[in-house]
C-alpha cells in the first residue's frame, strides 16, 4: 500500500507539472456547455420544456464526456510509463508488482475528479442550480466516480496493449461520444425509433437519468439501477482483461 | 575465497518456434565486470530478463547471491538491480526526485541524504534541481545507473549501457561502471563493442547462436589466436582519438 502512495504521488506530480492534461480535458465539455446551452438552447427549449434550467439538464452528459475524454489520458500516461522501461524497472524491485497499476488507476479517478470539479465550477456560473440534499450529492458523485473507475479499466487494457501512442488513445472517441447519442441532451421521445432504441439501452442514458435525478432532488426510479449494473459490469470485465494483460505484459 | 555472485546453468528460453537461448552457462564470481557481447538478437537482452526474475526461462536454472530466480524471485529483487537498454528516468521529475522516489520505493532510510550523496557521487549535483528530461544522453544515463545503485545491490545488471551516447558521454559512463565495481558490487553488462568489453571487463563471455561460445579473461580469449606478429604500420589517429582532443581542446581541458 505505501508503495502504491509513493508511486501515486510521482503520478500527481506529473499531473501538476503540466496542469494541461487537466485543462485540455476540461475544455472541449465546457465549449460544447457554451454551444448547448447558448447556440441550441433556446431552438432546443421547446422539446425540453419552457421552464427547465437546461443548464441543469445537459450538465450530468457533459460530465460523462470529460470522463471519457480524461481516461485517455490515463491510458497514455500507462503507454509511456511502458515504453520508456519505467514499469520494467519497478518490476524489478523489491515492490508488490501491482502497486505500479494500482497507482495509475487512482490517479485516473483523482484527476478527473478535479476536472468534475471544474466543470462543475463553470457551470455554477452559467446558471447551474441544484436543490439536492447531501446524500443525493453523495450519490451522484458516488456514480461519476464508478463510472471513472470502470472506465478507468478500459483504459488501462490499450494503455498497456497498445504498440502506437495514438493507438493508446484512440479508443476513447467513441466513447467521448456516446453522450450525444442519448438522452443528453435531447429526449431520446424525439428521436428515429432505431437511434431511439440504441439511445435508450446504451449505459450513458441511464447514467445520465439517475445523475440528472440526483441533482434535481427527483425519484431516480429504476435508472439507478440499470446504471450501477452498467458501471459494475463494464468495470468487472474489463478489470479481469486489464489485470491479464498487466501480468502478462509487465512480467 | 570469493564466492559466486551469479551462477546460470543450462539456461533454454525459445518464443514460439523461435530458439533465443539453448544451453548458456557462465559463473561470475562476486565483485567481477562481466561482459556478455553478442551482436543485435544474440539473446543478451533475453539472459539480463531471465537473470532479473521478469522473464522464466523454458529451462535450466539462474542463481543470484544463492538465491533460485524461479524459487526466491522476491530475495533476488531485493539484491539485484537492473538498467535497462533504455534509460528509465522520469523525464518530469528532476534528477533528485527520481533518486528519492526510488529509494522511497526501496525503503531506504533517509531517502534525501542518500539522493544526495548520490548526486554528488555520479557529478550530477550541478543539475540536481533541473528536470531529467533536459539531461544529456550521458547525464541520463548517469543518473539511470544511480538510481540502480539505491538499496546497495549486490548485483547490478546494466543492457547496453552505452548505447545511443557520444564518445563523451560513453567515457563518463565507463568511469562510472569501474567505479561501482570498485566498491564491490558485482557488475554483469551487455555489448555489442567489443572495445568496451576490453576497457572494462574482467571477464568476458561471447553469446552467439544462443550459446555461450567463448568465455574468459582477455587475455585468455587473445591466447585462442595465433601468436600476434610484429609488423610495422604507421599509426592513424583514429576519428574518435581526433574528436575527443579537439573537443578537449575547446572546452580548455
Amino acid at each position: 500500500m505505501s508503495k502504491t502512495g509513493v508511486l501515486f504521488g510521482r503520478l500527481m506530480r506529473h499531473i501538476l507539472r503540466s496542469p494541461d492534461t487537466i485543462i485540455t480535458v476540461a475544455m472541449v465539455p465546457i465549449a460544447m456547455m457554451l454551444l448547448f446551452v447558448y447556440v441550441f438552447g433556446g431552438a432546443l427549449a421547446p422539446s425540453i420544456g419552457n421552464d427547465v434550467n437546461y443548464v441543469n439538464y445537459m450538465l450530468p452528459g457533459i460530465l460523462l464526456m470529460a470522463i471519457a475524454s480524461g481516461i485517455s489520458y490515463t491510458a497514455f500516461r500507462m503507454f509511456e510509463d511502458k515504453e520508456k522501461g519505467i514499469f520494467q524497472r519497478f518490476m524489478s524491485m523489491p515492490i508488490p508488482h501491482s502497486a505500479a497499476l494500482w497507482a495509475h488507476v487512482l490517479t485516473s479517478l483523482v484527476s478527473n475528479m478535479l476536472t468534475v470539479v471544474i466543470i462543475f465550477a463553470v457551470a455554477l456560473i452559467m446558471g447551474f442550480r441544484s436543490s439536492a440534499g447531501i446524500l443525493e450529492w453523495l450519490a451522484a458523485i458516488g456514480i461519476l466516480m464508478l463510472f471513472t473507475l470502470a472506465l478507468t479499466w478500459v483504459a488501462v487494457v490499450p494503455g498497456i496493449t497498445a504498440k502506437t501512442m495514438t493507438g493508446a488513445s484512440a479508443f476513447s472517441y467513441p466513447l467521448i461520444f456516446l453522450p450525444f447519442i442519448s438522452s443528453a441532451f435531447v429526449p431520446t421521445e424525439t428521436m428515429p425509433a432505431a437511434v431511439r432504441f440504441f439511445a435508450e439501452n446504451q449505459p450513458v442514458t441511464s447514467i445520465v437519468n439517475t445523475v440528472r435525478a440526483l441533482l434535481n432532488a427527483q425519484p431516480v426510479g429504476s435508472d439507478i439501477w440499470v446504471a450501477l449494473a452498467w458501471c459494475v459490469g463494464i468495470g468487472a470485465v474489463f478489470f479481469v482483461l486489464a489485470v491479464r494483460a498487466y501480468s502478462r505484459r509487465m512480467s | 575465497m570469493a564466492m559466486n555472485a551469479i551462477k546460470v546453468s543450462g539456461l533454454c528460453k525459445s518464443f514460439g518456434s523461435q530458439t533465443v537461448l539453448n544451453g548458456v552457462s557462465f559463473t561470475v564470481m562476486q565483485g567481477e565486470i562481466f561482459a556478455l557481447l553478442g551482436s543485435n538478437g544474440a539473446g543478451k537482452t533475453t539472459t539480463i530478463k531471465i537473470l532479473a526474475a521478469l522473464l522464466s526461462a523454458d529451462g535450466g536454472s539462474v542463481e543470484i547471491c544463492g538465491f533460485d530466480v524461479a524459487k526466491q524471485s522476491n530475495k533476488v529483487r531485493k539484491v539485484i538491480s537492473l538498467t535497462g537498454q533504455f534509460a528509465a528516468v522520469d523525464d518530469i521529475l528532476t534528477g533528485r526526485e527520481n533518486l528519492v522516489l526510488i529509494a522511497k520505493l526501496r525503503g531506504v532510510s533517509n531517502p534525501a541524504g542518500v539522493a544526495d550523496s548520490l548526486l554528488d557521487r555520479f557529478g550530477l549535483t550541478d543539475a540536481s534541481n533541473k528536470r531529467a528530461g533536459a539531461y544529456s544522453g550521458g547525464m541520463t544515463r548517469r543518473l539511470d545507473i544511480a538510481m540502480s545503485m539505491l538499496g546497495n545491490p549486490k548485483v547490478v545488471f546494466l543492457d547496453e549501457p552505452t548505447s545511443g551516447l557520444d564518445p563523451e558521454a560513453r567515457l563518463e559512463v565507463w568511469k562510472t561502471v569501474k567505479e561501482l565495481a570498485g566498491s564491490g558490487v558485482t557488475v554483469l553488462l551487455t555489448t555489442q563493442h567489443l572495445e568496451e568489453a576490453e576497457q572494462l571487463a574482467d571477464k568476458i563471455a561471447i553469446l552467439h547462436g544462443g550459446k555461450i561460445i567463448v568465455n574468459g579473461t582477455l587475455d585468455e580469449l587473445k591466447k585462442l589466436f595465433p601468436p600476434a606478429k610484429k609488423e610495422y604500420i604507421e599509426k592513424q589517429p583514429t576519428l574518435e582519438e581526433i574528436f575527443l582532443a579537439i573537443t578537449a581542446k575547446k572546452e580548455g581541458k
